[in-house]
């Protein structure tokens, strides 16, 4: 499994999610600049956390018409996998490869904490190896993560299964306590919580294990 | 607004044997201000031990730096913005978070962790809440937006600080021990550049704002407090870095923080020996119309000087390009010892660097002991935050709830160094690809320091010494951040020197250097003085840290 994860200005995670793959899971990955149009010789791309473009004008709106969103999505028309987390899911609602909004927490404040999570569905290529209706552990840092979608927009995901993640208490306002939808394929994953902070002991978990290890073992 | 005294107006004729014009009078009104020349406090700074076998650099520069072994070192420095956070909370401490970054990373080093340590008035004072929500906004705004985790610190209220609040901003970063970057200027010939953001009008004499006491119209001193963008200071950051790793392009580079650009030129200067030839009109900006003196004393954020070696330039400017930023040669070193700028082809100002920078004022202003007790007590309630955002009056509640309540919009993990984040005594962070960990505690106590300053003093060291300990850290420096009512009262000037006495005292005791720190005086209103808050934080390395503290 070769990565790619991308490099917005203002992305803060991308360091710390090359680091899993490099150096936790022995996988080759490389950072791709925003102004590159090609995304070269990849297996899955990662849309790190952080504050691309400041968060000015509406959070993810403008990374997401960065030069190499276009590719990105031709990545995912393809069949590509695609994982935005955080900020990266943002940028994935604002580029319409997965449906809904991201809008301000329910308390109007940032959180950063840490929230269980149940695991929807472990057929997927992000969970395949959690346990169905799994329990984990992984933190939150976002101002916008309160995830909405119309009724109409809901019942499809839910018909589709496309929930993977849900918390098992709502920190934020997230309509139906969604944390983290795939696409109708199936192939492309947004999520708020960063598994990236929790793959090693040391940092006090090691749940988000199963995510990148699911990932990697295609 | 804090101007020259006649008698140093006479010094400053004096020194140039000539009346200065209005933007050189700007100038000594900047550099001669207490937040930049330390007037008042210089005499007992130097009593500090600041030297070591494991210190790499003392005070005196951006921020102290710590040998920690394996070829690698730590950069850290702590820093007030207390009286721009009054008047503007969410800008004033964003911008304080911003200028503790850039002292880090000018010097070479990657920051990966901030503490802070605020002070409010009492909880039903009516500015309280306010304050407090602003300022935790703007710490978080700033830090989070960085990707620098907030991993710990503390929240204090007082009612001595109705009218002066303390916001200290701690930073630390993490560098290779022989590439470290210094504010020097060296080369003649060589050029100045200044990267980052446009000049504009923000910010113009905030250094001799933040060295005046506050009255009635503090209100109207808004206009001096600079607004912060994370988002350039973020691509900044990432640019200086990749810049540092072009072997021999940088020659010096200092952060433009209070008094801007005069600041950056005159010190950079005065370290190298040296001189500069400036040209304003190559100094991109935000505004039309902007006048030498207002290029000279603005403090727009997320700006840096840098020296460079001539034929680097090129390879630089691509650099900056790339993270969008401004990049501009705007003079070059010169042999004589002064600082020119020349603006439409004349000379705007001219002035030796000296009388503006070393040969500043030192004064010894009277002390006289007051009579010591014990503290007024407020009782150390917080506004309830959680029932003002959902529109409950606000009415006290723990303050373990409220110090819940301001982390949590702290992003604490980012980085993913963070073994032990807020809510503990001590934060632990681990360095990547060692076995070493840092350990960081920020202790302040100004109900004892009031009690009794020296003991007050003392106290604060050791309990900062037994927090590191407690969990297996061997403490190796401190940087210190003093915040004190008005110098000009002979009683608060007794306060500083019995606390530095106390603060010396201790760090010989524990054999631990004061390796950078910051001043703040004139934390006064409308006559009121705070207590006297020392801000102590106190960093600790070691490979067995234990987990739990």
């Amino acid at each position: 499994m070769k990565v790619g994860i991308i490099q917005f200005p203002g992305s803060n995670c991308d360091q710390d999610c090359l680091h899993v793959i490099r150096n936790v899971l022995k996988q080759p990955a490389q950072l791709l600049w925003h102004q590159v149009s090609e995304l070269g010789d990849v297996d899955c791309v990662i849309l790190p956390g952080g504050f691309s473009y400041g968060d000015y004008l509406r959070t993810g709106a403008m990374a997401a018409r960065s030069p190499i969103m276009k590719a990105v999505s031709a990545f995912a028309d393809r069949g590509g996998l695609v994982v935005g987390i955080c900020n990266g899911f943002q940028i994935l609602c604002e580029a319409g490869l997965l449906p809904g909004v991201l809008m301000r927490n329910k308390n109007l404040r940032f959180i950063c904490d840490d929230c269980e999570l149940q695991v929807e569905r472990t057929d997927t290529a992000f969970t395949s190896l959690y346990k169905a209706g799994q329990k984990i552990q992984m933190p939150i840092a976002h101002m916008e993560g309160s995830y909405f979608i119309d009724d109409a927009g809901l019942k499809r995901l839910e018909k589709n299964r496309q929930i993977l993640f849900r918390y098992t208490k709502n920190p934020n306002g997230s309509v139906a306590d969604i944390a983290g939808i795939i696409n109708e394929k199936g192939n492309v994953l947004g999520l708020m919580p960063h598994p990236e902070r929790v793959c090693e002991k040391i940092l006090g978990g090691e749940d988000g294990m199963g995510f990148f290890k699911s990932l990697c073992q295609r | 607004m804090s101007a020259l005294t006649d008698e140093e107006k006479k010094m400053v004729v004096k020194a140039l044997g000539r009346e200065p014009n209005e933007v050189e009078w700007g100038i000594f009104t900047v550099m001669w201000s207490e937040h930049c020349c330390y007037k008042s406090s210089k005499k007992y700074l130097k009593q500090f031990p600041t030297t070591g076998p494991h210190v790499l650099q003392g005070p005196g520069e951006n921020a102290g730096i710590i040998d920690i072994g394996d070829g690698l070192a730590i950069a850290f420095k702590i820093e007030s913005h207390n009286h721009p956070s009054f008047i503007e909370p969410y800008q004033g401490a964003a911008t304080g978070v911003g200028g503790i970054l850039r002292d880090i990373f000018t010097m070479g080093a990657r920051p990966i962790a901030l503490l802070d340590s605020i002070h409010f008035g009492a909880h039903n004072h009516p500015k309280t809440e306010h304050l407090l929500n602003g300022v935790v906004a703007g710490i978080g705004g700033y830090g989070n937006c960085m990707g620098i985790p907030t991993v710990g610190g503390e929240t204090h209220f007082h009612e001595c600080y109705n009218g002066n609040i303390l916001v200290n901003v701690f930073a630390l970063g993490v560098l290779q021990k022989d590439k470290i970057f210094r504010g020097i200027a060296a080369g003649v010939g060589n050029p100045v550049i200044l990267v980052g953001s446009k000049t504009g009008r923000d910010g113009i004499h905030g250094a001799s704002m933040a060295s005046g006491a506050f009255d009635a119209d503090s209100e109207s001193k808004r206009p001096t407090v600079q607004v912060g963008d994370p988002f350039t200071e973020k691509k900044l950051m990432e640019a200086c870095l990749e810049a540092f790793e072009l072997d021999g392009a940088i020659v010096g580079i200092q952060d433009m923080g209070a008094a801007g650009f005069t600041c950056s030129t005159f010190e950079m200067s005065s370290r190298g020996g040296v001189g500069m030839e400036v040209w304003l009109d190559k100094i991109p900006l935000r505004e039309s119309g902007m006048t030498p003196y207002e290029m000279m004393l603005s403090e727009s954020q997320e700006r840096m000087l840098l020296v460079a070696e001539k034929n680097h330039v090129e390879d630089l400017r691509k650099i900056f390009k790339k993270w969008e930023l401004e990049f501009a040669v705007v003079g070059e070193v010169i042999a004589e010892k002064r600082v020119r700028g020349l603006f439409h082809g004349e000379a705007a100002f001219d002035l030796p660097v000296g009388p503006v920078t070393d040969e500043a004022p030192v004064y010894e202003r009277r002390i006289q002991k007051r009579e010591m007790g014990p503290a007024a007590l407020t009782p150390c309630r917080p506004p309830n935050m959680e029932a003002s955002a959902k529109g409950s009056p606000a009415s006290p509640i723990s303050l373990f709830d409220t110090k819940r309540t301001i982390y949590r919009q702290y992003d604490s993990m980012v980085g993913t160094n963070t073994v032990v984040g807020p809510g503990k005594e001590v934060a632990v962070l681990r360095i990547k690809g060692t076995d070493k960990k840092i350990a960081l505690t920020i202790v302040s106590g100004a109900e004892e320091c009031y009690a009794d300053p020296y003991l007050g003093a003392v106290g604060l060291m050791e309990k900062a010494v037994r927090r590191l300990s407690s969990v297996g850290a061997t403490p190796v420096g401190i940087t210190d951040c003093l915040n004190f009512g008005n110098p000009e009262n002979p009683e608060i000037m007794w306060e500083f020197a019995e606390v530095c006495r106390g603060i010396n005292d201790a760090c010989r005791k524990f054999g631990i250097p004061v390796v950078g720190g910051n001043v703040s005086l004139y934390n006064e209103t409308d006559g009121k003085n705070i207590y006297p808050t020392p801000v102590i934080a106190m960093v600790g390395i070691g490979a067995n840290v234990c987990v739990e503290s």
